[in-house]
């Protein structure tokens, strides 16, 4: 394969052009309700040619591995109509690199009847919680190898693991229907999803607990999210308006998101790493061969950097990030997170607590979503807070604010910290891409509650 | 080759049947007022789904070309089998190819020169509007050729065309962001440039100045965008024959019961010419129909594939879709909504005191579907007061149960319109939803 990509980059006339092959294996097992609904394999075999011409971009993605350099010149002359400018892209070394997956526990090497008997024993452990209504149980394991080349000389053959299990649960007391949900992941290890039994149990409980559950008063209150949350917020909130594509061409944006400024207390540190060992959102290199690595976005409060591909950290001059991610080989990449966190402060949970007489104590999540400057979010579990105390539990709390009021408004930053075990997908211009989301506690002082 | 498939499949097992699709895409974009990229995909794959010893197994490749490729499909799929559901249908035994119009040759002829003319004139109208304007404009056209063959001699096979052009427009002041878009899609070549435009810069002309809202309940105008971002999922949700057969929908118990208000009637139509959500036949070759899901605010019928029919003891209904890689579920084809008498978007506005329009509810799909509680942040709407639009409301959540929104519709207006491809709706005020907003 290495000749052959290499052999098609050889002549061509443009600034820059790479070629992405991939193969891909995975297998999928899903259960509704107490039934196995599907067991599947799906192999995959694509790849693309990408190339740049005077700031214009043309892409060429195929199933036939076949007329490499044909291909290579079909993107060549399409980034050419489009291009009128220069291509900025920022220099990277080049990299010679195999990069090899090396599982701790191996799913490929467990039979399949194996992982069916493990979920089976999932799904008898959720109904045995009664109120149960249904459930979904999903298995998915993938193998992803990728042969990568581009014109600065790079090469890498990269491989990638993923497994998980995703538990939901819906629990229903006449008309009144509640769900909650579980999940494990991990880049290199399958027994993460083994022994989860007593998760899904609380995971069942939950649904069914959360019957007993008033909906939220609407307006502005005092809220604790837990790290889970937290997490997503990190995510939504600023880890979108943190990716530079948004930005480089976005003038006012840039002001608003000019590297010095402050967002927030000194005791506010946010990350973006892709080298997190075993979580979902970390690699070795990106979609466009840069090495992936650890980038502060916020520290001690302060704006100090941000999500790059080649092209944004070239136009606006910063150093490259490792952040330019494809969902597959159908589509370019586009500038996204990895694993995205807030770091651990010195507040405890009890502290936050005793700080809030009126207000809500929000876990878990169901989605997120963020249009920039307003962010929004769906709590899966959330109780009432009196005088520093819980109280009764809620249902259907959505949080909604603005990015920058809300961030000024996080007055305290916990002293634990927890991935979400569950790892995350997002979405971004109709591609999915694996993520991870982390953070302690975190107490805002107000926030907007969704209610009726 | 799906012939030698099947042929290969059904030596090993009882039922088979092939859905192989092959596409060409031609994506233009535009980014930050200028071309950005020319992309050309080109897919194709092969899913087998088969039926041994009474069992379900599935496999799907885009690795096709290489000899032992086809058998390695059979095998996968002859695996997964061992463990696969209990096959509870029957595959039919009809040839289903006429019917509906999707292609348009003038589609196929579209050349890159004729995609760029109608980015560039998009993006012109947007910026002699208003030269502040960010614009990132998308062009698209893509032709598919679908086949699908059982071992029952049943199945079908289409060609279908698909023209698409989307606008949006970012307009930042200080810290306040707009960002408007609309999109248009056709099998059709019919694409207007200047009708994107214009619905962008209405929005955009609505939303200039600031509105004030109150935390209060009041009337909600959903436009058929709005309708679609807070209030259709839950329905989506409950009428799909899997959640009813899980006894998941709150729908479940209460097929022919009057439910909605008796001005709502909601079809699923897979039988319009031109829309992108028609063909002549489901994943699974069961002819399209047009059927009504509520009909003056009764349950009429729930959506099946033919599994979950056979699992629920339903009639399929011609809803069975699915990606390649994964089994056929119920899936919606158009959505429709009916027209009432409400009259246009401006007399529903007119007939309104105070309330909000909203155009665009972000979030509000997060919720608790099941229950159909939704809450969602106003991205982008309007308050209303003494019949007039008053500005843009931020700031503020809508929230409420959508099955009680529906109960107490005050009017459906009479000219529905396309809301991001499959679906067709009038613009839909609720009487009392509550409003919450930040406080000063």
């Amino acid at each position: 394969m290495r000749e052959r990509i290499e052999e098609a980059l050889k002549q061509h006339t443009a600034d820059y052009v790479e070629i992405r092959i991939e193969e891909t294996r995975s297998t999928g097992i899903t259960y509704r309700g107490k039934d196995l609904e599907e067991v599947g394999t799906t192999t995959q075999l694509g790849g693309n040619v990408r190339a740049a011409v005077n700031g214009g971009w043309g892409f060429v993605s195929f199933n036939r591995i076949t007329d490499l350099r044909e291909k290579v010149s079909q993107a060549v002359s399409q980034a050419r109509l489009v291009g009128n400018e220069k291509t900025e892209l920022v220099e990277v070394p080049p990299v010679q690199d195999v990069v090899r997956v090396s599982m701790q526990r191996d799913p490929w090497q467990v039979p399949l009847a194996e992982k069916k008997r493990l979920m089976d024993s999932y799904v008898e452990e959720i109904w045995r919680t009664p109120k149960i209504q249904t459930s979904t149980v999903g298995y998915g394991d993938g193998y992803r190898k990728q042969y990568y080349a581009n014109s600065t000389g790079t090469y890498i053959e990269q491989e990638r693991g993923r497994v998980t299990a995703r538990f939901g649960v819906v629990a229903r007391d006449n008309g009144n229907v509640q769900q909650s949900r579980a999940g494990f992941a991990s880049s290199e290890d399958y027994s993460v999803v083994e022994g989860r039994h007593a998760d899904v149990r609380e995971a069942a409980e939950k649904a069914v607990a959360m019957l007993d559950a008033q909906p939220p008063k609407g307006g502005e209150f005092m809220v604790i999210l837990d790290s889970t949350l937290a997490g997503v917020f990190a995510h939504e909130a600023f880890g979108h308006l943190s990716e530079a594509d948004h930005v480089y061409e976005n003038d006012k944006l840039r002001e608003i998101m000019v590297l010095g400024r402050t967002f927030g207390g000194r005791f506010l540190n946010i990350t973006d790493s892709g080298e997190v060992p075993g979580l979902t959102g970390s690699f070795a290199y990106d979609d466009e061969g840069v090495p992936t690595g650890k980038q502060y976005l916020i520290r001690e409060g302060e704006l100090v950097g941000r999500l790059h591909s080649r092209e944004t950290a070239g136009k606006m001059n910063e150093a490259p990030t490792g952040n330019a991610r494809a969902q597959s080989y159908s589509v370019p990449p586009l500038v996204r997170m990895r694993n995205t966190a807030i770091e651990p402060g010195e507040t405890p949970l009890e502290d936050m607590l005793a700080e809030v007489k009126d207000g809500v104590y929000c876990k878990n999540w169901y989605g997120g979503q963020t249009s920039m400057e307003m962010f929004t979010f769906s709590c899966m579990e959330a109780y009432a807070i009196r005088d520093g105390k819980l109280a009764e539990p809620l249902r259907g709390v959505n949080l909604s604010g603005n990015v920058f009021t809300t961030l000024e408004n996080i007055v305290a930053v916990g002293n634990d910290f927890a991935w979400d075990p569950a790892g995350g997908t997002c979405g971004k211009g109709g591609q999915s891409a694996p993520v991870g989301d982390g953070s302690p506690h975190v107490l805002i002082s107000k926030c907007l509650v969704g209610g009726q | 080759m799906v012939e030698e498939l099947l042929d290969k499949a059904t030596k090993t097992a009882e039922v088979a049947e092939v859905l192989y699709h092959e596409s060409t895409e031609l994506p233009i974009s535009f980014e930050a007022n200028r071309m950005k990229s020319i992309n050309a995909r080109e897919s194709s794959g092969m899913a087998l789904r088969i039926v041994k010893d009474g069992r379900i197994g599935l496999g799907y490749s885009t690795k096709l070309s290489e000899p032992g490729d086809l058998d390695a499909l059979v095998e996968s799929a002859v695996e997964s089998a061992q463990f696969g559901a209990e096959a509870k249908f029957t595959l039919p035994s009809t040839y289903t190819t006429n019917g509906v119009t999707i292609f348009d040759p003038a589609v196929e002829a579209l050349t890159l020169d004729n995609l760029v003319a109608l980015g560039t004139e998009a993006l012109d109208l947007l910026r002699n509007h208003d030269r502040e304007f960010l614009c990132d404009v998308g062009a698209s056209k893509r032709v598919s050729n679908v086949r699908l063959l059982n071992s029952h001699g049943g199945g079908t096979e289409y060609r279908k065309s698909v023209v698409s052009l989307g606008a949006s427009i970012n307009l930042t002041r200080g810290e306040d962001l707009l960002d408007v878009w609309h999109y248009a899609v056709s099998c059709r070549a019919e694409l207007e440039p200047q009708a994107v435009a214009q619905r962008i810069i209405r929005r955009v002309e609505d939303a200039r100045h600031q509105g004030s809202v109150r935390t209060k309940h009041m009337p909600v105008l959903f436009t058929p965008q709005g309708l679609g971002s807070a209030l259709m999922l839950p329905l989506r949700q409950a009428f799909n024959g899997k959640t009813v057969l899980q006894g998941a929908s709150p729908l479940g118990e209460r097929l022919g019961e009057q439910v909605f208000d008796e001005k709502l009637t909601i079809y699923d139509d897979g039988t319009i010419d031109h829309a992108v959500g028609s063909s002549p036949t489901d994943d699974e070759g069961i002819p399209l129909q047009r059927r009504a899901l509520i009909e003056n605010g009764y349950v009429r019928t729930f959506i099946y594939d033919l599994q979950t029919a056979g699992l629920a003891g339903a009639e399929p209904t011609g809803n069975g879709e699915r990606s390649p890689n994964s089994l056929p579920a119920p899936g919606y084809h158009n959505g429709v909504v009916a027209p009432g008498s409400g009259g246009s978007l401006d007399d529903l506005i007119g007939g309104v005191d105070e309330g909000i329009v909203v155009e665009y509810a972000m979030g509000a799909s997060m919720g608790n579907l099941f229950s159909g509680d939704f809450s969602g942040n106003v991205h982008l709407g309007y308050k209303i007061e003494n019949g007039k639009l008053a500005g843009r409301v931020k700031d503020t959540m809508v929230a409420g149960n959508a099955y009680a929104a529906l109960k107490n519709i005050a009017a459906i207006g009479s000219e529905p319109e396309w809301a991001g491809g499959s679906f067709y709706a009038p613009p839909i005020l609720v009487a009392d939803l509550s409003v919450s907003t930040r406080e000063g």
